[in-house]
């Protein structure tokens, strides 16, 4: 039997995360599924800038702060470590999009590949939001960024899909890979409580708004979240061992949601509602997913 | 030639981020009204600072009005206006409306 942390809090409030983030609260709950036994390895992002304000922290367990490039790195190292003392630990990161789908890709590719016992956690905001909203290859199609403007030339906003990230990681044969959305609760703790209950390589990919960037009040955090999943737009499944074939949708929703309801909240789509094809694509593009994958 | 050692950066104690008083940064304010509240803890859940706490002092649970009589067995919700920055999740997640959501006065 494990001790219960739940309502412990690992992670202090007093940090400059803005009002509304929903990083803090996918954070929060790792952490208290994790326990004190754990040791976070962070990459650089708002997560960190925010969290560790010199001379201030928001974190009770040992943190180690990397930069974008190499938290996978440093991760794979701190587990070498322990294991070469045969102390036993948590080892988690924490990494923003852009510091994991974009440029710490290489050093969590050999991560997995190299077989560490460590938990990647990807708290996904969709763009870079710490240096100004620039896109990133987790922003998904039609979002407006400070790099990917929307005008006459381009209507649409991002031209390029999100890049499938968890797929791509599963691809390694990760030991366990999946989606999840703190709004979507039972199914994101239940994820968190299996991920930490493997060993090996283990990698969650957790959407996580940003208030800033997506261009909504504060307060509908959690509800503009629910409908990621609801719509059917950021599908929630999970992978063991690389089998992807196999992966397995562990969230339907009861009844799917046009695509519309998720995007008239946010400011970051708001010029696709102008455009009644744009928002029909990316409902076909959502269907077309379901379609190929549902039965999962 | 002599060698000056001084110290780098020293954080004194983990998680002294509590030095920082972010309630200053609420414009509006959540208030639980207790006699709706069901003590389901979402707001709990949900809240990004932490700034909610789940109390579970006996004296409390029962002194704190509740809906309904059962419902005093469970620990209580209560918001850290030290920190809470009002960013209104707790406000629009409760199942039954029980927090107001005001503006806050200085
Ligand atoms: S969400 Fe509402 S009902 Fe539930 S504990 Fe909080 S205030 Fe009470
Ligand atoms: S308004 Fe936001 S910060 Fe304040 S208690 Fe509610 S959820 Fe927490």
């Amino acid at each position: 039997m494990t001790e219960n942390y739940e309502d412990m809090e690992f992670f202090a409030p007093g940090h400059g995360m803005c009002a509304g983030c929903a990083a803090p609260i996918i954070v929060k709950w790792v952490l208290k599924l994790s326990g004190p036994n754990t040791i976070v390895v962070n990459a650089t992002g708002c997560l960190e800038v925010a969290t560790t304000a010199y001379p201030h922290t928001s974190w009770r367990i040992p943190w180690l702060h990397v930069a974008f490039e190499n938290s996978a790195a440093a991760a794979s190292g701190v587990e070498a470590a322990l294991r070469a003392t045969g102390e036993k630990a948590n080892v988690i990161v924490f990494g923003g999009d852009g510091g994991t789908v974009d440029i710490g890709l290489q050093a969590l590719s050999g991560m997995v590949e190299r077989g560490h016992n460590v938990l990647y956690v990807l708290y996904d905001n969709e763009a870079y939001m710490n240096t100004g909203i620039q896109r990133s290859s987790a922003t998904p199609w039609g979002a407006w960024t400070t790099t990917s403007k929307v005008g006459k030339a381009n209507p649409i906003g991002k031209l390029r899909p999100k890049k499938p990230i968890a797929r791509i990681i599963a691809a390694h044969n990760a030991k366990y890979v999946a989606t999840a959305n703190p709004a979507i609760f039972q199914d994101f703790k239940k994820k968190v409580q299996k991920a930490l209950s493997y060993e090996g390589p283990r990698f969650l990919h957790v959407l996580s708004s940003c208030t800033t960037g997506w261009r909504h009040d504060p307060s509908k955090t959690i509800e503009i979240l629910r409908l990621a999943a609801d719509t059917g737009l950021f599908p929630l499944y999970e992978i063991i061992d690389g089998d992807i074939e196999n992966m397995r949708i562990t969230y339907h929703p009861k009844k799917f949601k046009p695509v519309e309801e998720y995007l008239k909240m946010q400011g970051r789509f708001r010029h696709l509602l102008k455009n009644p094809d744009l928002v029909k694509k990316l409902q076909d593009d959502v269907n077309a997913w379901w379609e190929k994958y549902g039965y999962h | 030639m002599e060698i000056v050692y001084t110290r780098g950066g020293v954080i004194p104690y983990p998680g002294n981020s509590t030095e920082n008083k972010t309630g200053s940064w609420r414009v509006f304010k959540p208030v639980i009204n207790y006699e709706k509240c069901i003590r389901c803890m979402i707001c709990w859940q949900f809240c990004p600072e932490p700034a909610i706490l789940k109390i579970k002092d006996e004296d409390v649970k029962k002194n704190t009005p509740a809906p309904k009589e059962p419902i005093k067995r469970l620990p209580v919700p209560e918001i850290d206006y030290d920190y809470c920055k009002g960013c209104g999740i707790c406000y629009n997640e409760c199942p039954v409306n029980a927090i107001d959501f005001v503006k806050e006065e200085r």
